[in-house]
């Protein structure tokens, strides 16, 4: 029973770094209709980030997220204005192909600089410590502040959505696009914002995904599914939908590789799979579409 | 109109076809061995790209899931044909398997539209691939081959073998080249009617407005559903050919996204996006590229992504778009005219 309770716990901190993962993803669907299939590979690029900077300045990975965070903004803001705004518009195939298409650059250029090996990212004494909890269970530093981080980023963002000007500009663009640019909003420029602060969470996201496990080149298209799992399981339009949809995700995982360690991934699809079935619009939908 | 009459043109379009498809069918009795495993590539991938290029550029479904059925149809032809199965039926109900297992995931995908439609597939195929993988009777994870005693004894090879006096091997080869040209004039064929049908303009019907032709009568997920089916049937087929030609099968390498839907992908988008002409461009294209730059491993592939971005933003319709505008040249006419 208690280790069953230590199987939720240990699903739920990792359902944090998905919910991570899933909020860029949310966001910028959101705001754009856009989906981004590139999403996982940036993150893994933003890792890379992090691990080159804190390597070649010397410095701590965590003073080396902390330049990151806003690089991965300006990354953003970049890719937005000067490609993915112009595969905007009523069809959804050109932007669909065109972030395949960098998603595939972005893997194989980061197999080409780094090699396919392993790498991780090093937070000293954080590494390996953990808290013990009355000695059942004890969970890991970095997942519990990954999970904390989530809660923090949501938080943040819901802020930015409904206590600022440029939260209402970026509702405005995302309840009617061309009725906010009639209002003076330059929605090119706001497009823009939006996938820099997605980048942002992103490198956020990037930071705990390499201080708690391995990385490589090639793992991006697992996280943008786990992602993408996330975001329909919360239900579109809500980022506490989003936790949660990574929650179950990573509680579904915990509890198949408890039966059987080669389930782990298939029980996470399987969990995705049953709620499409039941409830299509997922677990908190806000939006129509 | 100042230009030659695009009826003239069409019918000379017509002869050289049939003339090459003369030439490509008697080539193996004078081809190297390797021209005929390049030209098996090359069909078997542009038969890949059909089957695509119907999801995306006709019914508006993009998925990046293809690879299930390459992988549910190769894994058939092993199970099947390690059964006692003749190799060339097995093809068939590689196909059939493919299909029936896609009403299903067809029917729990639908519930997602455009972008999510498309990672949907994606997670179909995983979960495809984690399901397959957990078969230890197929070899698991780590997967097995395919003895000669099973890729030798195909029908008709003894046939091939004493007709042309050819050793086993360039038989075999001569075997799945023929099955590959078969199944890509088939495919070719059949999208072409298909397209031509009342079920085509429907199809187009709904790419141009999904309301509007629901408001007429079109039953948008019936005909979606149709097209998915029909996809996964064909493509199932030609994994199950492609595997037959490998012999060798793992879960990681049948439901592989880059080898069975990106380079799908790329041949589409670089060739010209809902025509038929586009995907043979693009498959062309793809054996130059791979045959000239695949050595160059990582960098090949970002050239080629780059490639398919820059065609995207810059020439939507692609290579075949930009020469069918330029040129007014239609080689499988499907558009419907008024008469005057």
């Amino acid at each position: 029973m208690l280790a069953w309770l230590d199987t939720l716990l240990q699903g739920t901190l990792l359902g944090g770094l998905y919910a991570l993962y899933a909020t860029g993803l949310s966001l910028i669907f959101g705001i754009m209709r856009l989906v981004n299939l590139a999403h996982g590979d940036l993150i893994v690029f933003a890792a890379f980030m992090i691990l080159v900077l804190s390597q070649a300045l010397g410095i701590d990975s965590i003073i080396a997220f902390a330049i990151a965070v806003p690089l991965m903004f300006a990354i953003g803001y970049g890719l937005q204005a000067i490609l993915l705004n112009r595969t905007l518009g009523a069809d959804a195939l050109p932007p669909l192909l065109v972030t395949f298409g960098l998603s595939i650059i972005v893997q194989n250029g980061l197999l080409e600089t780094f090699s396919a090996d392993s790498r991780r990212l090093h937070v000293g004494t954080l590494d390996a410590s953990s808290i013990s909890l009355g000695g059942f269970a004890a969970v890991g530093v970095m997942p519990l502040l990954g999970l904390l981080a989530a809660v923090v980023v949501i938080i943040a963002l819901n802020q930015l959505f409904y206590r600022t000007g440029l939260g209402r500009a970026l509702r405005a663009t995302s309840d009617d696009a061309e009725t906010a640019q009639l209002m003076g909003i330059n929605n090119a420029h706001i497009y823009a914002l939006a996938m820099g602060l997605a980048m942002a969470v992103g490198a956020v996201a990037a930071f705990f995904l390499g201080a708690r496990a391995n990385f490589d080149p090639t793992i991006g298209p697992a996280r943008l599914i786990y992602a993408f799992e996330a975001v329909i399981i919360g239900g579109l339009g809500s980022l506490w939908g989003t936790l949660a949809g990574g929650i179950v995700v990573g509680v579904a995982q915990a509890i198949g590789a408890r039966i059987n360690p080669e389930w782990q991934i298939l029980a996470g699809h399987i969990a995705f799979l049953a709620i499409l079935i039941i409830r299509p619009r997922g677990l908190f939908p806000r939006m129509a579409d | 109109m100042q230009i030659a009459d695009p009826a003239i043109a069409r019918k000379l379009a017509a002869g050289i076809a049939v003339a090459l498809l003369g030439v490509l069918i008697v080539l193996p009795l004078f081809a190297s061995r390797a021209l005929l495993q390049d030209l098996f590539f090359v069909f078997t991938m542009l038969a890949l790209a059909q089957y695509w290029n119907l999801l995306a550029g006709y019914a508006g479904l993009v998925s990046i899931g293809q690879q299930a059925f390459v992988g549910l149809g190769a894994y058939t032809l092993f199970a099947t044909t390690i059964a006692g199965l003749d190799p060339l039926p097995a093809i068939l109900i590689a196909g059939a398997v493919a299909a029936v297992l896609a009403l299903p995931t067809g029917f729990v995908l639908f519930r997602l539209r455009g972008a999510y439609f498309a990672i949907g597939s994606w997670v179909a195929a995983e979960i495809f691939r984690l399901l397959l993988a957990q078969m230890k009777q197929l070899g698991g994870g780590t997967g097995m081959s395919l003895g000669p005693e099973i890729t030798n004894s195909m029908a008709g090879l003894d046939f091939i073998k004493s007709a042309f006096d050819m050793r086993i091997s360039a038989a075999r080869d001569t075997a799945l080249y023929w099955l590959a040209l078969c199944l890509v004039v088939t495919t070719l064929t059949a999208v072409y009617l298909l397209l031509r049908s009342r079920q085509g303009l429907a199809l187009a019907a709904i790419r141009d407005s999904e309301p509007a032709a629901e408001s007429v009568g079109v039953d948008s997920v019936r005909t979606k559903l149709l097209v998915y089916v029909l996809a996964a049937f064909g493509t199932g087929m030609v994994g199950a050919l492609i595997y037959l030609q490998k012999a060798r099968i793992s879960p990681d390498a049948a439901f592989s996204v880059l080898d069975w839907t990106a380079y799908v992908i790329f041949i589409v988008i670089i060739g010209g996006i809902g025509t038929i002409e586009g995907p043979i461009i693009g498959a062309i294209i793809l054996y130059i590229l791979q045959d000239q730059l695949a050595a160059l491993g990582p960098w090949y592939l970002m050239a080629l992504g780059t490639l398919a971005v820059i065609v995207m933003l810059v020439a939507p319709k692609g290579l075949w778009g930009v020469l069918s505008e330029r040129f007014d040249i239609q080689l499988f006419p499907l558009r419907r005219q008024f008469r005057q």
